[in-house]
């Protein structure tokens, strides 16, 4: 590994862990409304795969998005003014904490309707394979997701012409409440691939290092034609579904075994056990997490509120009475 | 091998040319085939629309002359297609997804309605949608309930979308080529008793606005206003109200749903002091509701009456022959309509 990498990698869990810190806190505060899902917990899911993926990748995600848009590389002033309803937001104040959108970074959404990102993610692939580029998509879905029939036709479709996706599941184990014992007969994600011939691999999903090295090799199989691959990571939320929710359906016990191997921590230890970071080199990555996250705030805190109510809802604008067109 | 040679026979099928009288879904056929040979973005997705030629045949001989990725034959996965569509409509491509009927298009609602119209919004201007939606629908020929329904209700009352509706060859070609030109989402609804529908064609007239209405018979003591089929009811219902009862009513036909063409049946309705909607689809929140409320606010002091209207009963569609003609508006139904909204005359 090199340095380079392993501090941004540190870089980016550390500020996925704060900005969703922040988030809850502004959520409190009554600066942020609406549904607030967030990630900790997860982190390694979103910075392993997005670390493995190119510029030229495309990125489709759930309502469950921040970190995954900051690793992407929007920057968490965007991210954080978008959750505060704000103009300078990435998506101009339009969308909120679950559909953040950048369109020059390939991130396409942000999708609050559980089993959409599969379609969309397809037809992209289908744009790519149909245009011969060499770009893939990462499409990000969580257990419960996998319940849906949008991922099974999806799937099928996939894999039919070779489409160049990476499925991702972000298996945290619950679909909202309900644990995936519960949902669904086949808990093994990556094995509901097998049906429409589509590889599925299991990885620690707490492991960040362990999650890059599987996604690059995922991405290399596509660039290299294999079709679609299915990449499960088990992972786990420490927090609720969102913040309406108190997470009373678990025990604290299993929140705290699953905490035991935080992935921040975990890769903490091993960047340093392994010489790729000194201590006060992390030091100074959590300072700048720090500044980064509470400028982000201030930005946020600072900026307008989109004025315009009927902007952006057709490219080419009319009158919904047609005065245009007499 | 059979399939192969299957493939090399349809190939001989070839799409279909310009000529000067046309069917409607010939005119679809051939707008699909210049908007595919004109720009690379354009693909049509959707079941049996490629090998097969498409259940009404609009994409008839495309398969053959653009191949299997800019002609997809899908599996019967109606939401992930449409989705499929969606998704690419955002980073490049104009697709063209046919659900076989709307009824079908039920499945799709959560990529019509909760994704290509919102996406643009959502994202606050960034990303485009450029997808167009065909769905053939309406009342056929006994085909029963779950093979009959007009959604028109139900996609009208979608901010994000555009709605055509066209009745004529000439209206299938402009608007098919019109929305799949347009950079927003349209739904393009088709019905399945038009597409053998005869009609003057010619492929270098200027091309009517895509949301315009149009007034296809001139008339002065009342208009009807139809969309689909519903316009060749009217005009039937017309010319047997001037045969029988000297009344001369004025035709709109709508072929935009939304937008609506206001200016269009305002000017009429000041002249004529009446109107009538006809419509196929049930009465009770149907689009036609939209149109007379809208009516009645701007033309109050100009109405010599109520705005009426004749619309199918509210009732699934049932199966047997007599029933289903029953449950929908014809020109009797709308004579005797106009009869009452004229009252007695002396």
């Amino acid at each position: 590994m090199q340095k380079s990498r392993a501090r941004a990698i540190y870089h980016d869990l550390l500020l996925a862990r704060e900005f969703e810190q922040a988030a809850a806190e502004a959520y409190t505060q009554g600066k942020i409304a609406g549904f607030l899902h967030l990630y900790p917990g997860e982190e390694a899911v979103a910075v392993g795969t997005l670390h493995a993926a190119d510029t030229g990748d495309y990125v489709v995600s759930t309502y469950r998005e921040h970190v995954h848009a900051l690793v992407r590389g929007i920057p968490a002033r965007a991210v954080m003014a978008e959750l505060f309803g704000r103009a300078t937001g990435c998506s101009g104040g339009y969308g909120g904490s679950m559909h953040l959108f950048d369109r020059e970074r390939r991130f396409l959404g942000g999708y609050a309707i559980v089993g959409e990102t599969f379609t969309v993610a397809i037809g992209v692939g289908y744009w790519i394979a149909m245009n011969g580029y060499p770009d893939a998509v990462l499409c990000y879905f969580g257990d419960g997701a996998a319940n849906q029939g949008t991922f099974h036709e999806s799937l099928n479709m996939a894999a039919l012409w070779k489409l160049p996706v990476l499925f991702v599941c972000e298996n945290n184990h619950y679909q909202i409440g309900t644990e995936i014992h519960r949902h669904t007969a086949v808990p093994e994600i990556h094995r509901h691939g097998l049906a429409y011939g589509i590889p599925g691999r299991k990885v620690d999903g707490m492991d960040v290092l362990a999650v890059w090295e599987a996604t690059r090799e995922a991405l290399r199989l596509i660039r290299d034609g294999a079709g679609p691959q299915l990449l499960e990571c088990e992972t786990y939320r420490y927090r609720g579904h969102s913040m309406a929710d108190p997470g009373a359906y678990r025990s604290a016990l299993e929140v705290a075994e699953l905490a035991a191997r935080d992935p921040v921590t975990q890769f903490e230890r091993r960047a340093c056990g392994d010489g790729w970071l000194r201590p006060e080199e992390c030091e100074a990555i959590a300072a700048r997490v720090r500044e980064e996250v509470e400028d982000a705030v201030r930005f946020a805190e600072e900026s307008p509120e989109p004025q315009r109510l009927e902007d952006f809802v057709y490219a080419e604008p009319f009158r919904l009475y047609g005065e245009e067109s007499a | 091998m059979n399939r192969r040679r299957r493939s090399e026979n349809l190939g001989l099928i070839a799409p279909v040319e310009a000529r000067p009288e046309m069917q409607v879904w010939e005119a679809l056929n051939l707008a699909l085939d210049e908007a595919l040979a004109e720009d690379e973005a354009v693909f049509i997705l959707g079941e049996d629309v490629g090998l097969y030629g498409g259940s009404y045949r609009v994409t008839q001989g495309l398969y053959a002359r653009y191949g299997e990725w800019r002609v997809r034959d899908t599996p019967i996965s109606e939401n992930s297609f449409t989705g499929l569509g969606v998704g690419a409509a955002l980073v490049g491509g104009r697709p063209v997804v046919e659900i076989m009927t709307v009824n079908f298009a039920l499945l799709a609602l959560d990529s019509i309605i909760n994704m290509a119209a919102k996406l643009r919004y959502m994202s606050g201007g960034q990303f485009t949608v450029p997808l167009v939606v065909r769905m053939p629908g309406g009342v056929a020929k006994q085909l029963a309930a779950q093979h009959s329904q007009r959604l028109e209700h139900t996609l009208a009352n979608v901010p994000g979308l555009r709605i055509l509706a066209p009745a004529t060859p000439q209206d299938s070609y402009w608007q098919l080529r019109q929305a799949i030109d347009c950079d927003d989402p349209v739904v393009f609804l088709e019905h399945e008793l038009l597409y053998g529908k005869k009609g003057p064609f010619d492929r270098e007239a200027e091309p009517l606005p895509m949301h315009a209405a149009q007034v296809v018979r001139r008339g002065r003591d009342l208009t009807l206003i139809a969309w689909h089929r519903m316009v060749d009811v009217a005009l039937e219902a017309a010319r047997r109200l001037e045969d029988e009862d000297g009344v001369l009513a004025e035709v709109i036909d709508l072929r935009s749903l939304r937008p609506l063409d206001m200016p269009t049946l305002v000017a009429s309705v000041t002249r004529t002091h009446r109107a009538l909607v006809v419509e196929e689809d049930c009465r009770f929140a149907g689009f036609g509701a939209e149109i007379a409320a809208e009516l009645s606010e701007r033309c109050f002091t100009d109405l010599d009456a109520p705005i009426g209207r004749v619309a199918g009963a509210d009732v699934p569609t049932p199966y047997n022959g007599r029933l289903e003609a029953r449950s929908i508006p014809d020109a009797t139904q709308v004579v005797q309509a106009v009869r009452r909204l004229l009252g007695p005359r002396e």
